[in-house]
């Protein structure tokens, strides 16, 4: 027998040599799983994102004759919100410690805070958009404003369906206790919670700050 | 109260939709009423319905993509029949109708059969091939295709009440507008591609997290039959380019539902950047379709010709490599819409680029069957007809490809030929060799081989005749989408298109009548084995078909080709496995009951039933409330049980095995 027949008959029919003989101890936990799947969940809504950011790109001069961003942004009152949500995501790293040291009061109350933050966030925002709305600059009036608002909007209602699943993630640690499903969810809630951290530094560096400058 | 809805929506004046929707209408009540009178609907709704195994799940996606094919088929070869009448004459179809038929023709068959077709087959056997139990999150895996069927559901629904888009398979702008399309047309097709996206989504990470983090004992990535790495590649690009999908579609609905100014003539808005972000999507679109058939193709050629796959190792490489250049053609699908010769240009040596790794593929397959001991089985012969087939659509591909070229032939009935050529002669021809192949594997006994290999053939020849002449017409000028004309010059080849749909339909009935056939021989059709093919990956190292928790003891692998290996260098195990109790995920209605309310919603946006709207939102999520409250997901399945049913199939392999020996 030669040596690629000998291979054919053995157990390296695709003369891998070495490089498939990496071991691999069988499937993970559900933990890794969950997390893991989550994570590539994200992702895919950062494709998302980006789709809108691109769009913004596109649409950033196209004001149709209305008001531009350096006549309707407010840097300070975005730092503020900026602020509120950075806090909120300080504060949900911590509910996390709390549910690895198995701490219920501790817990409740970090994502308490992180609830109110979060709501002071979307509060801001809102009060942002009335206002533009009121001025006559709503998402009908350009395609450069269309494209702000979906932009900002979309990670508003994120925001959003983020403190409902927090509130349903506070009550199932409460009738439940740290079970091991109920910790896989809160490592999800926690990673969806910072992503959107994530994207609002990219909201606020891409539409407020270069926006302006536009 | 009921929106935009009335009795108008209903096409009185229309006979054909009426009739052929009154006959569907009365085929699904009379299918109901059997069920329920002969008692079978507990079975239904345990055993299927609220499934959350792979396989299951993985046959009623295959299942829903074969009745969609039936109905795509029949705007088809309407279609075709329109336009052999239809020199200097009107035909039967008026213009509107038959735009609602190509548009909705491309839909469905795009998106409601080859998406469903090959997440059905990846779904029944990647977590075999893998020597695993289940995928990562299968009550979602079951969410992801009732809202598949909810999509479905909606397209269909658009027959009777309303119409369907006009717009094409791809609504673009500004035509796809509320000032240019004011009915419901687009908002139907928009809103069933949210759902059914949604729940392809879903799928996507499902499969990705299951191929990268559910692997057995052993099973490298380079052990990995190559079906597993095409479905990565393929699911990879689902989660990155089904989000710019719903993206752009969600900009075309706030256009048209609340007058934002993305794609509109006014204001600003801006046409091309959809065309770029459809498809940015829509390019790796074309290869999420095609490279889980490539792995197909991979797996049954070298099945069938008794031989490890040729070049394993650039097979690998060449699937990822599409999996990566596929994002970085997408312009070449708009040429001539004014990118200037600098940008054409990167875009066509780009798109000739891609042809090379699917080259190589080609000469794969070839040498594996090269010195091999070649079968030829029916999914053998799917899988030959498709090498020739499809470097016909590729090399016309690549003449597309080419600016100047493309300049001549864009929009023209060549490039209609070229991709029938490459989507029937890879992605569908592909689904039907996994189909062949596979089924033993999901119901226990085999196809009838001589209706198959008669259907093969219609489908084949029926295909080169229906489409060669499309070629012809793209030279003589004709463009795609005529509901009339009067060239007399196109008649001839219109008439001998039109002919060959009739072949691929007597295909379809071989089709039909090899499982209706196979159902009632299966007796004599049974696979006792597990392998009925001689198989080298790990689904046939099970029973056919295989118990609900897959493998009694999860393979421990040694090499590639894993169950080849294992049959040339272990006796059937002698000695007995100690068993241990299996935990399994538990049914669940969530998937059913969320695409019900998720089809009302989709019903209540489309005809701006508010009121609606909210119940099915409301329903929807608080059916996703009640899931996370559930406290017991999982049930065991006794140790003394697993054995029982491993016992019993070891038994059947040893008497097969010595009956061979003897």
């Amino acid at each position: 027998m030669t040596d690629t027949t000998m291979a054919l008959a053995g157990s390296d029919p695709h003369q891998l040599g070495g490089m498939a003989a990496i071991a691999h101890s069988g499937p993970a936990s559900k933990r890794i799983v969950t997390g893991y799947g989550f994570w590539i969940f994200i992702l895919s809504d950062m494709v998302m994102f980006s789709a809108f950011f691109a769009t913004y790109a596109v649409l950033l001069g196209q004001t149709a004759g209305g008001p531009s961003g350096r006549e309707l942004f407010d840097l300070r009152n975005v730092a503020i919100e900026t602020g509120f949500l950075l806090a909120s995501s300080f504060t949900c790293g911590l509910a996390s410690i709390a549910a690895d040291i198995r701490s219920a009061k501790w817990f409740q109350i970090a994502m308490a805070v992180t609830c109110v933050l979060g709501l002071g966030f979307l509060i801001i925002e809102g009060r942002e958009f009335a206002s533009l709305v009121a001025r006559g600059a709503g998402p009908t009036r350009s395609a450069f404003l269309s494209a702000f608002f979906t932009l900002v909007g979309c990670h508003g209602l994120h925001v959003s369906a983020g403190i409902l699943w927090l509130l349903t993630m506070m009550a199932q640690v409460f009738t439940k206790g740290f079970r091991a499903d109920i910790m896989r969810r809160v490592l999800c809630f926690a990673l969806f919670w910072h992503a959107l951290d994530i994207i609002w530094i990219a909201v606020f560096t891409v539409v407020y700050l270069l926006g302006s400058a536009a | 109260m009921l929106g935009k809805l009335s009795w108008s929506a209903i096409p009185i004046d229309q006979p054909i939709p009426l009739i052929s929707a009154s006959v569907v209408l009365v085929a699904i009540l009379a299918v109901l009423a059997w069920v329920i009178i002969k008692g079978h609907l507990p079975y239904l709704w345990d055993e299927w319905i609220t499934s959350v195994d792979h396989k299951r799940i993985g046959v009623m996606y295959t299942l829903l993509a074969m009745v969609m094919l039936l109905r795509g088929f029949a705007d088809a070869i309407m279609m075709r029949g329109q336009q052999a009448i239809a020199y200097h004459s009107n035909g039967y179809l008026p213009p509107e109708h038959f735009n609602q038929i190509f548009s909705a023709h491309g839909t469905i068959m795009i998106f409601f059969v080859a998406m469903p077709f090959v997440i059905g087959l990846m779904n029944l056997v990647v977590p075999l091939q893998l020597g695993v139990r289940d995928v990562a999150f299968p009550t979602l895996n079951s969410v992801g295709f009732w809202l598949t069927a909810t999509g479905a559901l909606l397209v269909n629904i658009s027959l009777v009440v309303g119409e369907f888009a006009r717009t094409g398979w791809l609504p673009f702008p500004p035509l796809s507008e509320l000032t240019y399309s004011p009915g419901v047309g687009v908002d139907y097709y928009l809103w069933s591609l949210q759902i059914s996206g949604l729940g392809t989504l879903v799928a996507g990470i499902n499969l990705v997290t299951t191929v990268l983090k559910l692997r057995t004992r052993g099973m490298s990535y380079l052990r990995m039959p190559m079906f597993c790495w095409t479905t990565l590649a393929t699911n990879l690009l689902i989660v990155a380019a089904f989000p710019i999908l719903t993206a752009t579609l969600a900009m075309l609905i706030l256009d048209r539902y609340f007058g934002f100014h993305f794609f509109t003539n006014e204001a600003g808005g801006n046409m091309m950047m959809f065309m770029n972000l459809i498809w940015a999507w829509g390019h790796p679109e074309v290869y999420i379709l095609v490279l889980p058939a490539f792995g197909i193709f991979s797996e049954v050629v070298s099945t069938f010709s008794g031989k490890p796959l040729f070049g394993y190792r650039s097979m690998v490489l060449a699937t990822m490599a599409i999996c990566v250049i596929s994002f970085m053609v997408w312009l070449h699908h708009f040429f001539t819409m004014g990118a200037g010769p600098d940008v054409n240009a990167i875009f066509g040596i780009a798109s000739m680029i891609i042809a090379v790794p699917t080259g190589v593929k080609i000469y794969n397959w070839l040498f594996t069957m090269y010195g091999g001991r070649v079968r030829f089985e029916t999914p053998m012969l799917w899988s030959i007809g498709f090498m020739v087939t499809f470097i016909i659509g590729g090399l016309t591909g690549v003449l597309l490809a080419v600016p100047p070229a493309d300049f001549l032939l864009h929009n023209s009935l060549f490039l209609i030929a070229h991709f029938h050529n490459v989507i029937i002669g890879g992605v569908l021809f592909g689904a039907f060799a996994g189909y062949t192949y596979w089924f033993p594997k999901a119901f226990g006994f085999r196809l009838h081989d001589g209706l198959g290999k008669a259907a093969f053939w219609f489908w084949l020849i029926g295909f080169y005749v229906a489409f060669m002449p499309l070629y012809v017409l793209g030279f003589l000028g004709m463009t795609r989408r005529m509901q009339h004309y009067d060239v007399a010059a196109w008649r001839p080849w219109l008439i001998v298109a039109a002919f060959g749909a009739v072949l691929i339909l007597i295909g379809i009935v071989f089709q039909i009548a090899q499982l209706v056939v196979s159902i009632r021989h299966r007796e004599e059709l049974r696979d006792r084995t597990g392998d009925p093919w001689q198989g080298r990956s790990l689904e046939w190292a099970t029973s056919s078909p295989p118990p609900v928790f897959n493998f009694a003891i999860l393979p421990d692998v040694q090499g590639g080709d894993a169950y080849w290996h294992q049959k040339t260098h272990a006796n059937l195990e002698k000695t007995e496995p100690h068993y241990r109790d299996i935990e399994m995920p538990r049914n669940s209605p969530t998937g059913f009951v969320c695409a019900f309310f998720a089809s009302v919603m989709g019903f209540a946006l489309i005809w701006h039933i508010w009121w609606m709207v909210i119940a099915g939102f409301v329903g929807a999520v608080a059916t996703f409330v009640v899931f996370a409250w559930r406290d017991h997901d999982e049930y065991i399945i006794p140790a003394a049980e697993v054995a029982r049913i491993d016992r019993a199939n070891l038994a059947e392999r040893r008497a097969l095995a010595s009956l061979e020996g003897a």
